[in-house]
């Protein structure tokens, strides 16, 4: 046998279901009934006690979703969703604000325990009284942290340091009550009702997500994050997220995300707008590593995400930044729109695909400003029996005059049952502009291997370098807290798939 | 010419019907299998003509076409003008005059088998999943059937279509078979003057150690459609080595799909687009790698002026048996006025681990820095402009290497240039 095959297998025995976020948490949860209709998206606002333009807002694009028909042109086979068959509405259950953390519901403590929350914060997510005001532990960088758990927010950190630089950071819900003009105003402006078949369902639905609002010249001190969990069974998360950066502004931003081991799928579809206005930088990271199924294909998320940004003050910059090493299905394209003159779009992607994941993701970037730049670096890497696409867009408007894009598309193979696919797009309108484009594939190289198993290392570790070097265009972009997490999860998403 | 209903999908349909129409009220006269033509009439009225929504049409409307109408054709003559567009080679003729073969101007074979007379079918089109195709099969009425035996030379073969500009639909079908070790160059010219519809449909049989040079100028009348589909399979050892030139025609669609199906089979799909005025060109590949060590090259140059558009669209699908595989393709334009645009999608579809595939696109003017050295030793401005353009091509051009037909190309490349290829508007 050779020592490929040998490896493989034994790896493959050692680490049937090394997903270690799978757990579920039993909570008191207080669930609508299954299914979508006109009352379940009057229950969901109400529950909320959402103004009547919000319902009115919701109930129209739930109309226009009815008439659409779910999108077949992504190369991703999956049987069809019984959109009947979820629970659009599930929250734990809460109680009286809890006075320590002696008092809070301990499986909601082992969840943020296993997630890896610090205590401290962990306290905060409880809504433990008085937690919030408590200075950090040491230099740890501060990260202030939203947490939405199913369809809910649970609760969100820092809230007063960000209040004194004028930042609002917390759940969508919350700022719905509190900030109504500005969430009217910039809600559905990036991505509109009838944008997808997605956006109009999450749009009717949606339950929770975060907001953040940086006023003029400010800079964020801190990165902003939100948790993201999938716990209820035969729920779907809808969460919408809204970053409005005014002029000269910064904010970095992080998102996770989890869900607990299950064999059925659960459907995931998000929104998330950013608007940038003059001199405005938006940077948005993501390590999504939903629940991808088991070692057969079972069970898993199906993600559906629609991420735009608007680029529409001059020398705004909006840089997306993902690792996607999780769901069963990943469907999702964040975009930006160059609307304002220099302004700056900017993607970096590692996608992995193990077992029977499929994903197809990329980027649209639209150049309608002048001297509007913009960089695609797209890594993705298939193993198992997975499928790996990338999809993008680059399009030169007759306007933008001087435009520039460079996009450098890689995949990596590992194993001959996979698939990797690359699908550019590239329209240009106006002879000023200056596009280029590059795609590769390949398999990791013998040598390389040879090199790293002569100097004793196991040929997982091995694998794992390699890929790690693969990304580092990508990885390099993370803040770096994200980027040790990316890294182990890169190997951690590889293991069982060594060839 | 009369116009059809309005909208798009309207008229596709419109158009789809009177093609069928027309084949109703001739088939007990078209030469040829009825059986292959019925069926393909079944699908041409199932599946219309190719629509907007379809990913492979998204770039390419048909619209323009549909609404036009074309009478089958009728026997013409070539002027002395038309004819002296051919290109002066040696080479064994095989004329076809709006669609018909014209035995006068053609020449006699030697060592090899042409049959005319009939459209020449083969076995390797489909037009379940062309619809062009399927127009093609039902409306055929002649073309030339090529067959050169093994380990034999057959030369070069000037296939010339000549249209005569009447407002005419014609769709010629070549079949050319190479037997194991057989050689041919296949100079596929098609010319024309005016108005009228060339949908030819060509399919290349290449048996193991066999190569074909397929070099073709696509230089229609200003108000032409071309409309061509390409089938190439390609056994152990064999190679597909093709060239395009596209110069002319309103609209036009070169579809290419090429098939490795042998271990160290090759193809090259290389191609150079010129287009002016209001033109859309589109060059479309489909090479499919399926067995080990297979090779594919293509290396696409589109220079764009006036109103004009091109497309190209560049598929590398590799099967899971064809390990080895190696894959490239590089797409290149110039924009060379403020109203032409370039779309382009290279893809690749992978289902092999050991290979490597590569593609790259580049859009983009001509080098600000490259002019200005040129004409800081004196070039003048027009004249450095066209060494550069001519530069741009020549990674395309430069793997031509029968010296006659690459002679009539820059030719061609130049008139182009001289005529209106530099006039930016």
């Amino acid at each position: 046998m050779p020592a490929v095959a040998e490896t493989l297998d034994t790896v493959q025995a050692a680490t049937e279901g090394g997903y270690k976020w799978g757990f579920s948490t039993d909570i008191e949860m207080e669930m609508a009934p299954k299914g979508l209709n006109e009352d379940i998206i009057r229950l969901i606002s109400a529950r909320k006690n959402e103004p009547q333009w919000l319902l009115d807002w919701r109930l129209a694009a739930y109309a226009v979703w009815l008439k659409m028909t779910e999108p077949e042109w992504a190369m991703l086979n999956h049987p069809p969703i019984d959109y009947q068959d979820l629970h659009y509405y599930a929250a734990p259950k809460k109680k009286p604000g809890p006075k320590s953390l002696d008092e809070v519901d301990p499986e909601l403590l082992r969840t943020y325990e296993k997630l890896g929350i610090p205590l401290r914060e962990r306290a905060i997510l409880a809504g433990v009284e008085g937690a919030d005001g408590a200075p950090a532990d040491g230099d740890r960088p501060q990260v202030a942290m939203d947490a939405v758990f199913d369809s809910v927010s649970v609760a969100t950190t820092f809230k007063s340091t960000l209040a004194k630089a004028g930042v609002i950071f917390c759940p969508i819900s919350e700022a719905v009550q509190e900030h109504p003009e500005l969430v009217r105003k910039y809600l559905g402006s990036v991505v509109p009702t009838n944008d997808n078949y997605f956006a109009a369902l999450n749009s009717a639905v949606f339950t929770d997500g975060s907001f953040v609002y940086i006023p003029k010249g400010v800079r964020c001190p801190m990165e902003l994050s939100t948790y993201f969990r999938i716990n209820a069974r035969n729920t779907g998360q809808f969460e919408r997220t809204l970053i409005i950066a005014e002029e000269a502004s910064y904010v970095s931003y992080l998102e996770g995300c989890t869900a607990p081991q299950r064999d059925e799928n659960q459907l995931h579809a998000a929104v998330v707008e950013l608007v940038a206005f003059d001199d405005a930088q938006i940077k948005y990271s993501t390590v999504q590593n939903w629940y991808p199924g088991d070692a057969e294909g079972k069970g898993g998320i199906y993600n559906f995400v629609t991420k735009r940004g608007h680029c529409r003050g001059a020398r705004s910059k909006i840089s997306w930044t993902q690792v996607e090493t999780g769901s069963a299905i990943t469907w999702k394209y964040p975009s930006c729109v160059l609307q304002g003159d220099d302004s700056v779009g900017e993607f970096y992607s590692v996608a992995l695909t193990n077992n029977y994941q499929q994903a197809d993701t990329g980027t649209k970037m639209i150049h309608i400003g002048k001297r509007t730049k913009s960089t695609i670096v797209s890594k993705g890497i298939s193993a198992g029996h997975s499928n790996n696409t990338y999809r993008g867009l680059v399009r030169i408007d007759r306007r933008a005059d001087g435009a520039r894009n460079f996009t450098q598309c890689d995949s990596l193979l590992i194993g001959d049952q996979c698939g990797a696919h690359t699908v550019p797009y590239i329209e240009s309108r106006n002879p000023t502009a200056k596009l280029e484009h590059e795609a590769t594939t390949s398999k990791i190289a013998e040598d390389q291997l040879f090199y790293c198993r002569q100097r004793g290392l196991s040929q997982e570790d091995a694998v794992g370098l390699i890929v790690n070097g693969f990304c580092k265009d990508v990885l390099k972009e993370l803040p770096m807290e994200f980027a040790v997490e990316a890294q182990k999860l890169l190997a951690i998403s590889l293991e069982g798939s060594v060839g | 010419m009369s116009i059809a209903p309005s909208g798009p999908l309207a008229a596709l349909k419109a158009a789809a019907d009177s093609f069928v129409a027309d084949y109703q009220a001739r088939k007990t006269t078209l030469p040829g299998d009825s059986h292959v033509r019925a069926e393909s009439a079944a699908l041409l009225a199932a599946n219309g003509l190719p629509g907007p929504r379809e990913e492979a049409w998204r770039y390419t409307a048909l619209r323009p076409f549909a609404e036009a109408q074309f009478k089958p054709t009728a026997k013409a003559e070539p002027s002395a003008a038309l004819l002296a567009r051919l290109p002066h080679v040696e080479a064994t003729r095989l004329v076809f005059v709006d669609g018909r073969f014209h035995s006068e101007l053609s020449g006699v074979p030697a060592g090899f088998r042409v049959t005319t007379g009939e459209p020449a079918y083969g076995t390797l089109a489909r037009p379940a999943a062309e619809k062009l195709v399927a127009l093609n099969t039902m409306l055929a009425e002649d073309g030339a059937a090529i067959h050169v035996p093994a380990n034999t030379d057959a030369g070069t073969v000037l296939l010339a279509s000549l249209a005569t500009g009447a407002a005419v639909g014609f769709h010629p079908r070549h079949h050319i078979v190479l037997e194991p070790g057989a050689q041919l160059t296949l100079l596929d010219v098609t010319i024309g003057d005016g108005e009228y519809l060339h949908n030819p449909v060509l399919t290349f049989e290449v048996a193991a150690g066999a190569t074909v040079t397929h070099l073709r100028t696509q230089d229609e009348g200003a108000g032409a459609f071309h409309l061509s589909t390409v089938y190439a399979e390609v056994a152990e050892g064999g190679t597909y080595d093709s060239f395009a030139l596209i110069l002319g025609a309103k609209l036009a669609r070169m579809e290419v799909h090429a098939r490795l199906a042998g271990p160290n089979a090759a193809a090259h799909l290389n191609a150079a687009q010129l287009l002016g005025a209001s033109q859309h060109a589109d060059f479309t590949t489909i090479v499919r790698h399926d067995a080990p060590n297979t090779a594919s090259r293509q290396t696409v140059k589109n220079v764009l002026t006036g109103r004009s558009r091109g497309v190209f669209q560049g598929k590398i699908e590799v099967a899971r048996v064809a390990q080895k595989t190696d894959g490239y393709q590089m797409n290149q334009a110039l924009l060379l006025s403020a109203n032409a645009e370039m779309d382009s999608k290279p893809q690749l579809e992978i289902y092999a681990d050991d290979v490597k595939c590569s593609h790259g696109a580049t859009v983009g003017a001509l080098d600000a820095d490259q002019l200005f050295y040129l004409r800081s030793r004196g070039v003048p401005e027009a004249e450095a402009r066209a060494i550069l353009v001519r530069a741009f091509l020549s990674e395309a051009l430069d793997p031509i290497s029968h010296e006659g037909a690459r002679a009539a190309m820059e030719a061609a490349i130049a008139a182009w240039w001289a005529k209106g290829g530099r006039v930016q508007t």
